[in-house]
């Protein structure tokens, strides 16, 4: 499988850590001041896996690591190359901005154009912004190929298939399909993330970051961003679940929550 | 007329329940704008077509095919059906399937989706979808610009009825195709006890905890009172209690009558998964945690005492 290798291509998203993010008590508004961004987590362990497949079963080939976003998304594709990717490409322009789930995989999907010809994708199963979980499948479904989500381990790539075990509804499944595909990773309870080192980081240095635009992609303008979505965000606000709650202590509370609590135990 | 349509999810040799909740949220929403409601079945049978009949689908869509889903048969399908309907929305459980199979009909008919929604109102004809963003941390409204408009939508943030009348069923005939994707294997979850979303009480612990073992005590409160008992995700990540127990974002929605949080801090994101439960019980030592905040009865104090000491109160009742 090794002659005439082709990429491993992983979508990866730069994201607020949403840990970290505070609502301002007086506006209701985010703070987004001084939120720390981070290479999406989920993304982070496609990346793990794509290195994986390409030491495994397609050595020769390129890990390319892609990522849409303004310039500073360039320090999540960084860390990708940090981490083994071989080469990244950053997508940035004006145009790009505001784009919903719809508009962002038709972005990707222009750069996978563009690329050389690939055998898998990579996704995150969702970003930590946005969870929606939609770009993987809306991605695949635009490049007319078959789409296998919430992967925890590929467990082969052979005679022109690839073998994922992955989370259903009900628990696990083996499921196989043609190449290329698109796969979308769940990160399993037990992944621990490794930090590149100072000299990986180093190296990471000499790999190509490419950044393309609009008109690198082709096409106008209303194909793209916020005027190719096909939703709109018409209101933003905090929830309000606070509830006027009673506070109890001791043995004497848990008596009185019983007490309390009679029609309900 | 005007339709609304629910994408019926089949399990085992019944239906998943967040389908039968949207046909109920579908006749409420319906009522509002002189639609129907339809429920969309691919490869169901007799007693499927009743099931959803009971539970307010007025017509049902039945679309030949295997029973057994698989993504690209079952996109196909369905966007095939939604194109000759044009139905004026499309409604999915953010399952496991709906949240794959909804971007790829969406993708193939060019059409606007909203994720994982908490929430539906009619503004006009325009379908409000309601979500949280950013982790939980903020609301937002989304609408669409297309039609069908499209969303998946939580488990259990709305309640299934019961309905009278016979859904009136339409069959779809479609050429039959072949999948690209082979299952090789699949691997059940054993479900330990009774399973979170099911229980009418839910007993949580979170890292409070400071073992495995601890989780007897829960146990034991659970078997008192007929719950079940779940977990905050890093018991989950720390391997504790199985996947299948973790409330929250990224795990299960429930709505229980009661919710016991024992040793859980209350993140957004352990909230996500608790908004709807009727009561809130809170068992946590330090008086500034958040889950306090959204406690209807908040037990400030060691867990350990207050644990025991509850159990002993409720088997002093019985
Ligand atoms: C994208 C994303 C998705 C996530 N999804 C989920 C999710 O679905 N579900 C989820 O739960 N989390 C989720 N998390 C994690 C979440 O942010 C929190 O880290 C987690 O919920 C904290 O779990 P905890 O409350 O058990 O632990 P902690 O936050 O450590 O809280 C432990 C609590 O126990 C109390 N305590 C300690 N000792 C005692 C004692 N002796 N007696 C009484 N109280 C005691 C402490 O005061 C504290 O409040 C997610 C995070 C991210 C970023
Ligand atoms: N702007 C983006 N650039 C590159 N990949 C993205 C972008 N947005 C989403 N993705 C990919 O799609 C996955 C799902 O994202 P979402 O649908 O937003 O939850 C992420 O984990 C990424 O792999």
């Amino acid at each position: 499988m090794s002659q005439n290798p082709t990429d491993l291509i992983v979508c990866v998203k730069q994201v607020p850590d949403t840990q970290e993010i505070r609502i301002d008590p007086d506006t209701g508004t985010l703070v987004r001041e001084g939120v720390p961004s981070i290479l999406n987590p989920f993304d982070e362990y496609a990346l793990n896996l794509a290195i994986s497949v390409r030491d495994r079963f397609l050595q020769g080939s390129n890990v390319v690591a892609l990522s849409m976003g303004p310039a500073q998304a360039g320090e999540a594709l960084r860390k990708c190359l940090a981490i083994g990717a071989d080469s990244a490409v950053l997508l940035s322009d004006r145009a790009f901005a505001g784009a919903d789930t719809y508009a962002t995989s038709y972005t990707l999907a222009r750069a996978v154009g563009r690329l050389s010809p690939f055998s898998l994708i990579f996704c995150g199963y969702e970003a930590l912004d946005g969870n929606t979980a939609q770009v993987g499948p809306e991605l695949a479904e635009i490049l007319g190929i078959p789409a296998v989500c919430y992967a925890e381990r590929i467990e082969n790539l052979a005679e022109g298939k690839v073998t994922c075990r992955r989370e259903n509804e009900d628990g696990q499944e083996v499921i196989r399909c043609p190449v290329p595909a698109l796969i979308t990773c769940m990160t399993p309870p037990d992944f621990e993330p490794r930090l590149p080192g100072v000299r990986e980081i180093m190296a990471a240095r000499r790999k190509s970051l490419d950044t393309w635009s609009l008109e690198s992609l082709g096409g106008s303008k209303e194909e793209y961003g916020l005027r190719g979505s096909l939703t709109r965000v018409t209101k933003t606000y905090t929830p309000d679940i606070k509830r006027k709650g009673i506070r109890l202590e001791g043995e004497a509370g848990v008596r009185e929550l019983v007490s309390a609590l009679k029609g309900v135990l | 007329m005007k339709e609304i349509w629910i994408f019926a999810e089949l399990a085992g040799d019944g239906i998943r329940p967040v389908s039968l909740q949207l046909l109920a949220k579908g006749r409420e929403l319906a009522s509002e704008i002189g639609a129907m409601t339809a429920a969309a079945v691919i490869g169901g049978d007799e007693k499927t077509h009743s099931i959803l009949s009971e539970h307010g689908a007025e017509r049902i869509c039945a679309i030949k095919g295997r029973r057994d889903y698989r993504l690209d048969t079952h996109a196909r399908a369905l966007a095939e059906c939604i194109k000759r309907h044009s139905p004026h929305i499309v409604l999915f459980g953010a399952t496991h399937i709906g949240r794959e199979l909804a971007p790829s009909v969406a993708s193939v008919l060019h059409l606007g989706l909203t994720a994982d929604c908490t929430g539906l109102s009619m503004r006009g004809d325009s379908l409000i979808q309601t979500r949280p963003a950013f982790g939980g941390n903020i609301m937002a409204d989304i609408t669409c610009r297309t039609f069908p408009q499209m969303a998946t939508v939580r488990p259990n943030v709305f309640s299934a009825r019961r309905f009278d009348g016979r859904a009136e069923i339409v069959h779809v005939d479609l050429d039959p195709e072949e999948s690209i994707f082979e299952i090789v294997e699949e691997i059940k979850a054993q479900r330990e006890g009774r399973s979170i979303e099911d229980s009418r009480i839910v007993i949580s612990g979170g890292r409070g905890l400071k073992s495995r073992e601890d989780f007897e005590m829960l146990e034991e409160l659970a078997s008192l009172v007929c719950g079940a008992v779940g977990c905050s995700r890093p018991i989950v990540e720390r391997g504790w209690m199985p996947k299948s127990a973790q409330v929250g974002q990224s795990g299960k929605t429930i709505s229980p009558d009661l919710y016991i949080a024992v040793g859980v801090s209350g993140s957004v994101q352990h909230q996500a998964g608790i908004k709807s439960a009727k009561k809130i019980v809170a068992i946590n030592n330090d008086p500034s945690a958040p889950i306090l905040d959204i406690a209807d009865y908040a037990l400030v104090g060691d867990l350990y005492e207050l644990v025991p000491a509850l159990i002993e109160e409720l088997k002093r009742e019985r």
